[in-house]
């Protein structure tokens, strides 16, 4: 059977604009079919801007890559219109293991907060990922929205100009030119496109590889994510059992530094490695071998004029702690409603500096995080390995050595507490929502609060009156009424209200909070509206 | 709560004693083990992160004379 992996899904086809006689002009390029790339080419064609993918592939990714997808990036594909083949197909887990040398040490349950359409997260192939969005954009191009994907198509120039990027394009049939008056790179860490400019990507290489090895087995563990710290088949090492779907398991094997990466890959190399840590009697099917080199580094700036970067070709972290493809999906989740707003002119072509603001604060916020997992996973000195060390020796007999347990921190949506295009606060209601927040989900009636939500500037008014809808010079902002009794769980108040009785939000497009009150004051409103995209 | 670094031991003597008493007949490994278990067992009781970092501060400035 043809594995999706191998399937041309959208392979070369001529496209017009490679016999005009002048280059076409695309108002949105993006370069890369990956998960962002997909996601960002969803957005664009959701606001209607025409918008063409180019990629030199023709097929999704190859093996599992970034299998695990938090809550956050889950609610951004609702909005995007494909998160529930996602969930349906996803395997949900909460509870974990952690070993050390020959013992485990202790178990947890990861105990998610209630009262949210979204699980913690789920683990998927990035092929399947990949899939669904794919099949998104093509019953979006069905429905006759601008969108248009052109595998087989490599970029091998990139030339910027004051009101548009030129780009030469190689194809099966020759070269081509296309312009763009936006180009999100959307390349991947080793991303062509920063190459082609001659632009930074700096930060901390980890001398340390893992091999990454999916497994197709039929076996009785139950659905938990194991960690080794110093196992017996791994002596010195760590390593790392996640399940997927379709009986495919994901092993990543720590194997130090100086090896021979191609020969590690070889399968007489990896299935004794993989026997010694599963048994020798367990039958299994080798999919995917792969070794990566863990490395946490980022571009200076994710915007250079009309060139935007997003996901790995901005920022790229090392994998414990689903940072990757999940941090990458709330980089177009912030850039697209900006664009719409600049190109339709209601928006200075400044608001796209915070993008650059508000996701490199994001990025940060993961690096760190993801610097310290590989910090504890792989010490780069003795003492940094006594403390480990001691610190799992404890967290077997005292809980409080568990919190110091460091094998991935699980990503958390970032709050643009920086931002400049945050309002006012309104201290007395919860720390959670504040400005610069992603809104927490809640029940709301039959359904949740961010199925309601985005996609546009919205007045989320609970308890308190406002207008039906209001325009600020071309900007429409809706009300969406909630009434703080219809609120069976609670969630809606704890998470929203705290011990005010009433509250007014204004929520950008992408479901951030931009400014709050307790009640309705249209200056105020048109105010922070008019800096939450930039005008002032 | 800011570091005691005032004496704040009662019988001084007999705890410095039990504190090398633990270290008699190990090997340096074993040592250095039960000295990082003892640094964070003694630094969660403490809690309060500001008066961990005056610790950490008070621990690598020896050269720093007393006014």
């Amino acid at each position: 059977m043809t594995k999706i992996f191998e399937t041309p899904l959208y392979p070369y086809q001529r496209s017009p604009d490679q016999d005009r006689a002048t280059p076409a002009r695309h108002p949105a390029v993006v370069v890369g079919a990956g998960p962002i790339g997909l996601a960002a080419a969803i957005d664009c064609a959701l606001n209607d801007i025409p918008v063409v993918v180019l990629d030199e592939n023709d097929k999704v990714s190859w093996g599992s890559r970034a299998i695990c997808f938090a809550k956050r990036p889950l609610e951004i594909l609702d909005r995007l219109g494909c998160g529930d083949p996602m969930v349906v197909k996803g395997v949900q887990w909460r509870h974990g293991k952690v070993f050390f040398r020959d013992r485990q040490v202790y178990e947890f349950d990861l105990l998610p907060e209630r009262g949210h359409k979204r699980p913690a997260f789920i683990n998927l192939q990035q092929y399947w990922f990949e899939v669904f969005l794919y099949e998104r954009l093509k019953a979006l191009a069905a429905e006759g929205k601008p969108v248009e994907i052109r595998g087989g198509n490599r970029v091998v120039s990139v030339r910027p100009h004051d009101d548009h990027v030129a780009l030469d394009v190689v194809t099966p049939e020759g070269p081509y030119s296309v312009e763009a008056e936006w180009l999100i790179a959307c390349d991947g860490a080793l991303s062509p496109t920063r190459s082609l400019l001659g632009l930074d990507f700096v930060g901390r290489v980890f001398e340390d590889n893992f091999l990454i090895a999916d497994v197709i087995m039929e076996v009785d563990f139950p659905t938990e994510r194991w960690f080794w710290f110093d196992p017996p088949f791994n002596p010195g090492q760590s390593a790392l059992l996640h399940r997927q779907p379709d009986n495919l398991w994901r092993i990543d094997l720590q194997i130090g530094w100086n090896i021979d990466k191609d020969k590690e890959k070889q399968p007489e190399r990896v299935i004794p490695r993989l026997k010694a840590m599963l048994g020798e009697e367990v039958d299994f099917e080798l999919e995917w071998v792969s070794i990566y080199t863990f490395q946490c580094r980022r571009m200076e700036k994710f915007r250079h004029g009309r060139v935007l970067f997003a996901g790995d070709a901005a920022h790229q972290v090392s994998p414990f702690g689903a940072r990757g493809a999940n941090s990458g999906l709330q980089d177009t989740d912030n850039l697209v409603w900006k664009l719409k707003l600049v190109r339709d002119g209601l928006a200075p072509e400044s608001l796209l500096d915070s993008y650059d603001a508000e996701r490199v604060h994001g990025a940060d916020e993961n690096l760190l995080n993801s610097s310290r997992s590989t910090d504890f996973i792989t010490p780069k000195s003795d003492v940094s390995r006594l403390f480990r060390d001691a610190t799992l020796d404890l967290a077997a007999r005292h809980t409080f050595a568990r919190p110091l347990v460091n094998s991935g921190r699980l990503s958390v949506p970032c709050t643009y507490d920086i931002s400049p295009l945050n309002g006012p606060d309104e201290a007395a209601l919860p720390r959670r929502t504040r400005p610069g927040a992603p809104a927490p989900d809640a029940p709301l009636g039959s359904g949740w609060l961010l199925d309601r939500l985005g996609g546009r500037f919205q007045l989320l008014a609970i308890g308190t009156q406002a207008p039906d809808s209001l325009d600020v010079d071309g900007v429409k902002v809706e009300t969406l009424r909630v009434d703080p009794n219809d609120d069976p769980s609670g969630a809606l108040g704890e998470r929203f209200l705290g011990t005010a009785s009433a509250a007014l939000y204004l929520m950008r497009p992408d479901q951030h909070v931009a400014a709050r009150w307790r009640t309705y004051d249209e200056a105020e409103v048109r105010a922070a509206l008019s800096k939450a995209i930039g005008r002032s | 709560m800011a570091l005691i670094t005032s004496p704040n031991i009662v019988d001084p003597d007999d705890f410095y004693a039990e504190l090398i008493a633990l270290h008699q007949g190990r090997s340096k490994e074993e040592s250095d083990a039960i000295n990082a278990r003892l640094v964070l067992l003694l630094a969660n009781h403490i809690g309060d992160r500001k008066t961990l970092s005056e610790a950490f501060e008070a621990a690598t400035l020896q050269e720093r004379t007393e006014p």
